[in-house]
């Protein structure tokens, strides 16, 4: 109980409270990760499901256009899927992967941010040239490459199977630097102060200081950062995919979703591919605005720009 | 300074020394150059003696060094699709991407610094918050998607501009321009535009913060107090001092760039180096792969260098201890 009533007296509850900004948002994400959730029980059809799918059924528009049925609210692709199954089965893929990638980056990034930011010398000046340099190809070139270079090892086939784990490796991988240099910025900050000099003191090992007593306080920077890089992975995720280096067209993400409705565009086709493009941007967005809101309570000069 | 040149130069070798590494790799993993070579109808000694003839028995660091002298040579293989030296295809599809890169560079700079100042001088005015709101819609599209809108809207539903291609080019020696005639610049606007909406709002943002964080210093208070033109502050004193980060961080952009234009042009099918190492990802071309690699791995160690370089010539503290 003591926990709750510190949140409601949080600086944090009360901003979130005047700001409807945040609010709007964060309700639309939960909505939209609800959905992702529960997918099976809330989508109309099994896109998964071939008994359910019908070639015959291909590219009818939504309800309110001339030619739809209330059957596929929001019409069907070309392949006779329903568009709105379709859709909440691939933002669960994305939101996954976006989710996954985001996790493994942190655990990397803050290890190697705690450490070397801890210890300093040769190990630290390691890490941060090979993050200058990792940040200065950009986190989507690496991510691409990557991709790139296994689909041309292990075969186009075989690459659909291990999608979703190996976008979270790409992707995660591709985007360590950022959690390493911010918490590594944070570990520096704190390294000085009498607290840690005092856990030193009383023999603590190296170990428990940095997990035990410096993690703790980077926490703030760190859910910041998290926030924004959930949304970056998304976009990362929805990139690769509408390049054919992401999630195959039978289990596809939003961002295959909107590849494989580009070619009907120019047949008149839009809903297959502005609908996903539409939930992506409203997905990315809430989680930005989100971000924004979180960055200006903790710390307005953490970031520029 | 110069011993800041030279850990800064080292460090550019060792990337260099490291992408040649991973770009043999792929180059040993990635197809068969024998089978890729020669036909169906050569017999298995012959394909062992070819082998054996193009050095692929050795060991592979003799390979190593047999490709990185290559490579220095400008010699970065054959294209297994084109037939032809790898540079030379690279060399006939960068004009494209640089004439994009440039033209959106332009939009983005046409654009961001009147906006940036305009929201930092008055960042309470109804225009700098809509400025505000809108760059964050900005970030949160793809850029494939805005594209993908563009050509739907008016090359689809209005007609306005053509949707793929690079229109009527003009050669100039080698380089095949399409900024000398109006069809080409008709085909240019739409790729540059959707190219360039992900940097413009990332830009208006950080000439904000940068021009705000400037108008709070000291020697500005200073300049208000001897009474000069608010225009004389706002942009002799003020903007100067905006820009140098501004130009550090569009040095480190230009990776993000380069990564945007394999987006932008695999939607408009616009002929350049993007649309290429797709096709050849496609095509599991692994010879121009690896020079695409190469080359952009090249270019933006280049250019993250110099821009390291004069960063490093102009604010000395930088140069000390190597620690940003």
């Amino acid at each position: 109980m003591s926990r709750l009533q510190t949140f409601r007296d949080s600086y944090l509850w009360y901003s979130f409270r005047r700001d409807k900004v945040a609010i709007a948002s964060l309700v639309v994400l939960v909505l939209l990760v609800l959905m992702a959730v529960f997918a099976p029980l809330i989508a109309p059809y099994n896109p998964y499901d071939p008994e359910m799918i019908d070639i015959m059924n291909s590219e009818i528009p939504p309800a309110w256009e001339d030619g739809g049925t209330t059957a596929f609210l929001l019409g069907t692709d070309s392949q006779g899927r329903d568009m709105l199954s379709t859709m909440i089965y691939g933002m669960r893929i994305s939101i996954l992967i976006g989710i996954g990638a985001v996790a493994l980056q942190a655990v990397l990034g803050v290890l190697i941010g705690l450490f070397a930011g801890y210890h300093g010398g040769r190990l630290d000046a390691f890490f941060m040239r090979a993050a200058d340099v990792q940040l200065s190809f950009s986190y989507l070139m690496v991510a691409i490459f990557l991709s790139a270079i296994l689909q041309a090892v292990v075969g186009v086939a075989r690459f659909g199977e291990i999608a979703i784990p190996f976008l979270i490796l790409v992707i995660g991988f591709s985007q360590w630097p950022q959690y390493a240099r911010t918490v590594r910025a944070s570990v520096l900050a704190e390294r000085r102060k009498e607290y840690v000099e005092a856990a030193r003191v009383a023999g603590f090992p190296s170990h428990r200081i940095i997990l035990g007593q410096i993690f703790p306080n980077t926490l703030s920077p760190i859910l910041v950062l998290s926030t924004i890089q959930v949304a970056n992975a998304v976009m990362s995720e929805a990139a690769l995919s509408f390049l054919g280096l992401g999630m195959p067209i039978d289990r596809p993400s939003l961002g295959s979703l909107i590849n494989s409705g580009f070619e009907f565009i120019f047949s008149g086709a839009w809903w297959i591919t502005v609908l996903p493009g539409v939930l992506l941007v409203i997905l990315v967005l809430s989680i930005n605005l989100l971000g924004d809101f979180l960055r200006d309570v903790f710390n307005p000069k953490l970031y520029k720009g | 300074m110069i011993a800041f040149m030279i850990r800064r130069l080292a460090q550019a070798l060792i990337v260099i020394f490291i992408i040649s590494l991973i770009g043999f790799a792929i180059k040993q993993s990635v197809g068969d150059p024998v089978r890729e070579l020669t036909g169906i109808s050569v017999s298995a000694e012959e394909r062992q003696e070819f082998r054996e003839k193009l050095g692929l028995n050795d060991p592979w660091y003799v390979q190593y060094g047999r490709f990185l002298g290559h490579t220095l040579q400008g010699d970065l293989g054959t294209s297994f699709f084109y037939k032809r030296p790898a540079t030379e295809v690279i060399l006939e599809k960068a004009p494209a991407t640089l004439e994009l890169v440039f033209v959106s560079s332009l939009i983005i700079i046409l654009f961001s610094v009147p906006l940036g100042v305009f929201s930092a001088i008055r960042p309470d005015h109804f225009f700098s918050r809509l400025l505000m709101g809108g760059s964050i819609v900005g970030v949160s599209i793809p850029v494939f998607l805005t594209a993908i809108m563009m050509v739907y809207i008016f090359s689809i539903k209005l007609g306005w501009f053509p949707s793929y291609g690079r229109g009527e080019l003009v050669m100039l020696g080698g380089w095949g321009t399409g900024l000398l005639t109006v069809d080409g610049w008709m085909h240019i606007l739409m790729p540059s535009v959707a190219l360039s909406s992900i940097m413009l709002p990332l830009f208006i943002r950080l000439i904000r913060a940068e021009m705000m964080e400037v108008l709070e210093s000291e020697y500005i208070k200073y300049a208000w107090a001897k009474g000069l033109s608010s225009r004389r502050v706002w942009f002799v004193h003020a903007f100067k001092n905006t820009l140098l980060p501004v130009i550090t961080v569009g040095g480190v952009q230009l990776g993000v760039t380069i990564a945007f234009t394999i987006l932008t042009e695999t939607v408009f099918q616009w002929q350049g180096l993007g649309f290429m190492f797709m096709e050849a990802v496609e095509r599991s071309d692994a010879p121009l792969l690896v020079a695409y690699l190469m080359f952009v791995g090249v270019v933006m160690v280049g250019v993250n260098t110099i821009v390291d370089l004069i960063y490093g010539l102009v604010n000395p503290t930088i140069r000390i201890a190597g620690v940003k």
